[in-house]
C-alpha cells in the first residue's frame, strides 16, 4: 500500500510538475543556442523585460511598505475599533476572489480614457491606462493581500508584550518597531516580497487588459509570450518563457530558504 | 529621527495615507465595478447576463473548475499524505516542487500545455489525441495553477494529528479503514475543504493558462475570465462588467465560506 502511494506520488509529481519543467528548458534550444539569443536580443524583448523589471521593482516596493503598515494596525492599532479592523481584515483578502482580467478591468473603467478620473489624468498630462502607471496599478491590486497574509499572523502570534515593555522602558514607536518587532517579522516580510516579486513577474491578466499591449511600449514579458504564441513564434515564446521559467525557479528556492528560516526564528 | 516620529501630526498623515491607499486600491475598484454594471439600468444588466454566449462561458467555468477542484482534491490528499507519513528519497525535493505553479507565470504555464498537448506534440503523434482547444486541456491548466492549495491547506493539520488517538483506536481493534474514516479524516476535513475552494476559486479566476489553450470557441470552449476579455477588447465594458458582477459574487461567496471555515477551526 505504502509504496503503492509513493510511487503514484512520483507519477503525478513527474507528469504534472517535471515534464512541463523539462519541456521548457528543452524547447529554447530547439533551434539552437543562436536562435535563444536572437530571441531574447529583439528590441521587443529587451524592451518587455525591462518593462517587468520596472513594475515588479515599484509593486514589489510600494506594496511591502504599505502591507507592513496595515497589518501593524489591523493587528496593534488602537484607534481602529475591533468591528472595522474585522471587516477590513475580510476585505483584504478580495483580491485573491477577483480574476485578474476582471482588476484590470475595474482600473479602465475608473480611469480609462472615457471616464471622469481618466479625463483630468490626461488633461495635466498624465496617461494612465495603456501605460505603465496604469500596469503598477493594476498589479498593485493582485498582490496587495500577500504581504499582509505573511505577516499579520506572525505579529497575532508574538502578541504586543515586548512592545509594551519597550515602550514602558522608554523607546519610542520607531526605535520599538526597529529593535523589537522587526526582527520577529523579519523572515515573514522576506517570504511576503519573494511571493509578491514571483506573483508581479508572473501577473498576465490584469496588465495585458490594461496595457493594450502595445509592441515596445506596455509590453511585459508575459504578454510578449502570449503575443509570440498568437503570431506562431514558438520559438521566440519559448526563449522568454525560459527566461521567466529560470526566475521561478530561483524564487522557489529563495522561497524554500525563507521557509526553512521562518520556522526556526 | 525619532523627535519626527514622535510628532502627532506626522503620526496621523501616515496612518490616513495607509488608510486611503487601502480604501483607494481595493475597496473604490470593487465598488465601482458594481455600480458601473448597474448604471445603465437592471434591465440591461439582465440582457447582458442572459446573453447566451455569456452564460455557456461561465457554466463552464463552473463545470470545469468543479472538475479541476475534484481532482486536485483526490490527488492533493493523496499526495499531502505521502509527505507527511512517509520517508522516501527524493521527498524533500518534492516538497519545494510542490510550490512551482505559484512561482511560475500563468501565460508560460499555458504555453507549456501548448506545447505539451498541442498539435504538434508527442502525444498527438503517438496517440493522435488532441486536447488542446478542448475541454480537457484547460481542466489540465486549471489542475496545474491550482495544485499547491490543496495539498499546503492538508499538510499543517496532518502534522499536528496527534499520533496517540490513532494508536487508541488500532488498540481499542478498529479497523485501518475505520481509523482513517474515523479519526484522520475528521482531522484532514478542514484542510481538504479551505483548500479545494481556494483552487475552485482561482479555478474560475483563471486567465494566463487557459487562453492559449482553450481555443476560445464561443459556447464551447470559451470561459468566463476570456469571455470578459473579449467583450473588453471588443468595446464592450458594458457586457463585461455584468459577467464580471456575476463572476465575482460567485467567488466573493466562497471566500466567505473559507474565511468561516478557517475561523471555525480555530476557535476549536
Amino acid at each position: 500500500m505504502r509504496r503503492l502511494w509513493i510511487s503514484l506520488t512520483y507519477v503525478v509529481i513527474t507528469l504534472l510538475l517535471v515534464v512541463p519543467l523539462y519541456k521548457i528548458f528543452t524547447g529554447a534550444w530547439a533551434q539552437g543556442f543562436d536562435g535563444f539569443i536572437e530571441a531574447i536580443a529583439r528590441p521587443q524583448s529587451l524592451h518587455a523585460l525591462k518593462m517587468t523589471a520596472i513594475i515588479v521593482v515599484t509593486v514589489t516596493v510600494i506594496n511591502t511598505f504599505f502591507g507592513v503598515m496595515l497589518s501593524l494596525y489591523l493587528v496593534r492599532a488602537t484607534w481602529l475599533s475591533r468591528t472595522i479592523k474585522r471587516l477590513s481584515n475580510s476585505i483584504v483578502d478580495l483580491p485573491f476572489a477577483v480574476s485578474p482580467v476582471i482588476g484590470g478591468l475595474m482600473i479602465v473603467l475608473l480611469l480609462g480614457p472615457n471616464t471622469i478620473m481618466g479625463t483630468f489624468f490626461n488633461n495635466i498630462g498624465v496617461q494612465i491606462v495603456y501605460a505603465l502607471p496604469g500596469m503598477i496599478l493594476a498589479t498593485l491590486f493582485v498582490t496587495f493581500p500577500i504581504m499582509i497574509r505573511e505577516v499579520m499572523p506572525v505579529l497575532q502570534e508574538i502578541g504586543d508584550q515586548q512592545e509594551q515593555a519597550a515602550s514602558t522602558l522608554g523607546a519610542y514607536s520607531w526605535y520599538t518597531f526597529w529593535k523589537v518587532t522587526w526582527p520577529n517579522i523579519r523572515f515573514g516580510v522576506i517570504y511576503g516580497v519573494v511571493l509578491t516579486v514571483a506573483r508581479s513577474l508572473g501577473e498576465f491578466g490584469a496588465v495585458l487588459v490594461v496595457s493594450g499591449n502595445i509592441i515596445n511600449k506596455t509590453q511585459t514579458a508575459t504578454t510578449l509570450v502570449y503575443q509570440d504564441v498568437e503570431n506562431f513564434n514558438v520559438v521566440a515564446a519559448n526563449a522568454i518563457a525560459l527566461v521567466l521559467a529560470a526566475f521561478s525557479i530561483m524564487l522557489l528556492l529563495l522561497m524554500e530558504w525563507t521557509k526553512k528560516r521562518k520556522g526556526v526564528h | 529621527m525619532n523627535s519626527l516620529f514622535r510628532s502627532r501630526t506626522w503620526s496621523y498623515s501616515f496612518r490616513s495615507i495607509v488608510i486611503i491607499y487601502f480604501i483607494g486600491l481595493i475597496i473604490i475598484p470593487i465598488i465601482s465595478i458594481y455600480t458601473q454594471s448597474f448604471s445603465s439600468g437592471i434591465l440591461n444588466f439582465w440582457d447582458n447576463i442572459s446573453d447566451p454566449l455569456a452564460w455557456k462561458a461561465v457554466f463552464l467555468t463552473l463545470k470545469l473548475a468543479g472538475i479541476a477542484t475534484i481532482t486536485n482534491i483526490l490527488i492533493g490528499t493523496m499526495i499531502g499524505w505521502v509527505l507527511v507519513r512517509y520517508e522516501f528519497p527524493g521527498k524533500s525535493i518534492i516538497n519545494s516542487l510542490i510550490d512551482l505553479p505559484f512561482a511560475l507565470p500563468t501565460a508560460v504555464a499555458g504555453f507549456i500545455i501548448l506545447l505539451l498537448l498541442g498539435p504538434s506534440s508527442i502525444m498527438f503523434e503517438w496517440f493522435g489525441l488532441s486536447l488542446v482547444f478542448h475541454e480537457p486541456a484547460i481542466v489540465v491548466a486549471m489542475v496545474f495553477v491550482t495544485f499547491p492549495f490543496v495539498i499546503r491547506g492538508l499538510q499543517p493539520l496532518l502534522e499536528e494529528l496527534d499520533k496517540s488517538e490513532e494508536e487508541a483506536a488500532y488498540t481499542l481493534g478498529s479497523s485501518k479503514f475505520r481509523t482513517f474514516f474515523q479519526i484522520i479524516m475528521p482531522t484532514m476535513l478542514p484542510g481538504i475543504l479551505s483548500g479545494g475552494m481556494l483552487a475552485f476559486s482561482r479555478g474560475l479566476a483563471e486567465f494566463g493558462a487557459v487562453v492559449l489553450i482553450a481555443g476560445n470557441i464561443p459556447g464551447k470552449t470559451l470561459v468566463a475570465s476570456v469571455y470578459i476579455f473579449g467583450e473588453i477588447e471588443s468595446n464592450n465594458p458594458q457586457g463585461a462588467a455584468a459577467v464580471s458582477v456575476l463572476l465575482l459574487t460567485i467567488s466573493f461567496i466562497i471566500l466567505w465560506f473559507i474565511n468561516k471555515l478557517s475561523r471555525g477551526g480555530n476557535t476549536l
